[in-house]
């Protein structure tokens, strides 16, 4: 009955949940102060899953495995391996936090989320989802509030608890009404069940309302967004930097896989509903944007507007379309994840998170002031770095799909985006810190964070020069969908 | 036999007052009990729909039977979470927990 196409299906996972035990094991025999260690097996360990998938377990023709749970295809598989890759950098970040760098349970609770995300990517059944986007999201809530002994952080993972647990109430209660209807949890069924008319207008209307409720928060789009800035800014810096890049994405495939492969034939109203969605939370995120002071929640306003960005590939309901939201995430998965690890070496040393604390870092550490450069330019959408060619491929699609509007409101929004992204560099570049020789006040990298950083800046200026290779495979990943 | 209607508006009245139950409340832990009654309501709606369907299919059993595991642990979750908050703030009311706006 266990074929090796079922094997190989999910295979990532297996491996991911080998490397979970591995852990659990080796761990406690570790001393206390080697326990960061795990950091290196954890993202070792991603990376050779990573190796071992490829080279073994790489999808051809998409199938439904495992009793139609699962879709192996491209469009799974290379959201895999961001996830994968997010997760490796993330596990290199942990490390040399010492609230959470020092405890194997960070590390597998990590792995769990992962775990979750590569489900949430692949599956093809109402059930399935529901399964995985919870298993990603508990241990999303304990990671939030890691750290017992500082206020934010449990008041952050307390809000995230109650507002995820609602909002998934609701999609599942939008799940059930849709097995209600057709009798099906299977997605491709449903497309076939709504093809031939099963279903009134009013009632798929209500449903995606309601399935929308839950993957609006996932993917924090307005008015589901509340809870993004407060857990951002109370978690610990790299859970907030997986959450908003890794989550998120995570929370696009899914919407992705839903509304392309399941309701494609409700696509004139949905559209329309989701276009309005997505010019609403570009403006609200770029305009409580601008007036933020802490940089974890300028950069959780701003990932809002980002959601907004990518609203428009799903929007445009076509392969072009398809196609830019993978490569947007893509690369917003490299920027953001850059962007929140500078944060994070940056507030090791100072323990400042205030944008004005980062006055004169480009003479106290010049690299790190250079990475930051990288990072926030791209996620203005300057070339050339990865964010820009991302935002031309997502505005292509929405024009090509006659949203002219939403473009020019899309457009709009990255000019007061990069406002606020100068705004910082302002302080990074151009002011000093007063009655201070910066010289004298180095922001030392250590290596995890050194080849964490590195690694991502080259990938944020990769995805921007030689993104053909990237873009090729984003399309032969959105082909799965049509 | 009670016609399958019933059952659906049960499930929606029980799911609407679960909703008012976490919108209105302040306490954290009642705050989980309406969140509980909005997956119980689900349930309700699965266990009804693989009834008055396809009994042969037992897809809305394992799936109700799903729910229930994950509302467990969610609620697990979430207790030990308005624990480690009481501990640091004494207080389980969520209008208290503002350490961080705008």
């Amino acid at each position: 009955m266990f074929t090796s196409t079922m094997f190989a299906s999910i295979l990532p996972e297996i491996l991911i949940l080998v490397l979970g035990i591995l852990i659990l094991i080796v761990e406690p025999f570790w001393k206390e102060e080697k326990r960061r260690n795990v950091g290196w097996l954890t993202t070792g360990g991603l990376l050779a899953a990573m190796v071992v998938s490829f080279l073994f377990a790489r999808p051809g023709e998409p199938t439904a495995t495992l009793g139609g749970m699962v879709r192996f295809d491209w469009l799974g598989f290379f959201f895999k391996m961001l996830f994968m890759f997010a997760g490796a950098a993330t596990a290199l970040l942990f490390m040399d936090n010492e609230k959470i760098g020092h405890r194997g349970e960070a590390y597998l609770l990590l792995l769990a989320s992962l775990l979750g995300m590569n489900l949430m990517a692949v599956s093809a059944d109402l059930v399935m989802l529901y399964l995985s986007i919870e298993t990603t999201s508990i241990p999303l809530y304990i990671l939030s509030g890691f750290m017992l002994a500082d206020d934010k952080s449990t008041e952050a993972g307390f809000k995230y608890l109650l507002f995820g647990a609602m909002t998934s109430a609701f999609m599942l209660y939008g799940f059930s009404l849709v097995f209600g209807f057709t009798g099906t949890t299977d997605l491709y069924e449903l497309a076939e069940l709504f093809k031939a008319g099963n279903l009134p207008l009013t009632a798929a209307l209500g449903v995606l309302a309601l399935i929308l409720v839950g993957l609006g928060f996932k993917t924090s789009f307005v008015p589901f967004h509340f809870w993004a800035p407060d857990v951002y800014e109370g978690a610990p810096t790299p859970v907030s930097g997986f959450l908003s890049t890794a989550s998120k994405a995570a929370g696009f495939a899914v919407l992705v896989r839903l509304f392309f492969v399941a309701f494609p034939d409700f696509g004139v109203s949905w559209t329309v509903t989701l276009a309005i969605v997505a010019a609403v939370t570009m403006t609200v995120g770029n305009l409580l944007t601008l007036q933020q002071t802490n940089i974890k929640r300028l950069l959780a306003y701003s990932s809002i507007a980002h959601a907004g960005y990518t609203l428009i590939g799903v929007v445009a309901l076509s392969q072009l379309g398809a196609t830019s939201v993978v490569f947007y995430l893509a690369a917003y998965i490299l920027t953001n994840l850059l962007a929140f690890g500078i944060v994070m070496a940056f507030s090791r040393v100072t323990g400042l998170e205030d944008i004005k604390d980062y006055a004169g870092l480009s003479r106290r550490s010049p690299w790190l002031a250079l990475m930051m450069l990288a990072a926030f330019l791209s996620l203005a959408g300057m070339p050339p770095f990865g964010g820009f060619v991302a935002k031309v491929f997502v505005f292509a699609a929405g024009v090509e799909a006659g949203y002219v509007w939403l473009v020019f409101v899309g457009i709009v929004n990255s000019i007061v985006g990069v406002y606020y992204y100068l705004n910082v560099l302002k302080y990074v570049y151009l002011y000093r810190m007063p009655n201070e020789d910066e010289e004298n006040l180095p922001i030392p990298l250590t290596r995890p964070y050194a080849i964490a950083l590195t690694v991502l800046a080259v990938g944020v200026i990769l995805i921007g020069t030689v993104f053909a290779p990237w873009f090729s495979w984003s399309g032969a990943a959105a082909l799965n969908l049509f | 036999m009670v016609p399958l209607s019933w059952y659906l508006i049960f499930a929606a009245a029980l799911f609407s007052i679960g909703l008012f139950g976490v919108l209105s409340r302040r306490n954290a832990v009642a705050i989980l009990l309406g969140i509980e009654l909005m997956l119980n309501s689900v349930n309700v709606n699965l266990a009804a729909f693989w009834r008055y369907g396809d009994v042969r299919m037992m897809t809305g059993q394992v799936f109700a039977i799903i729910v229930f595991a994950v509302a467990a642990a969610e609620v697990a979750v979430g207790l030990a979470l308005v624990i480690s908050v009481y501990r640091r703030r004494n207080t389980v009311v969520a209008d208290e927990l503002d350490l961080m706006k705008w």
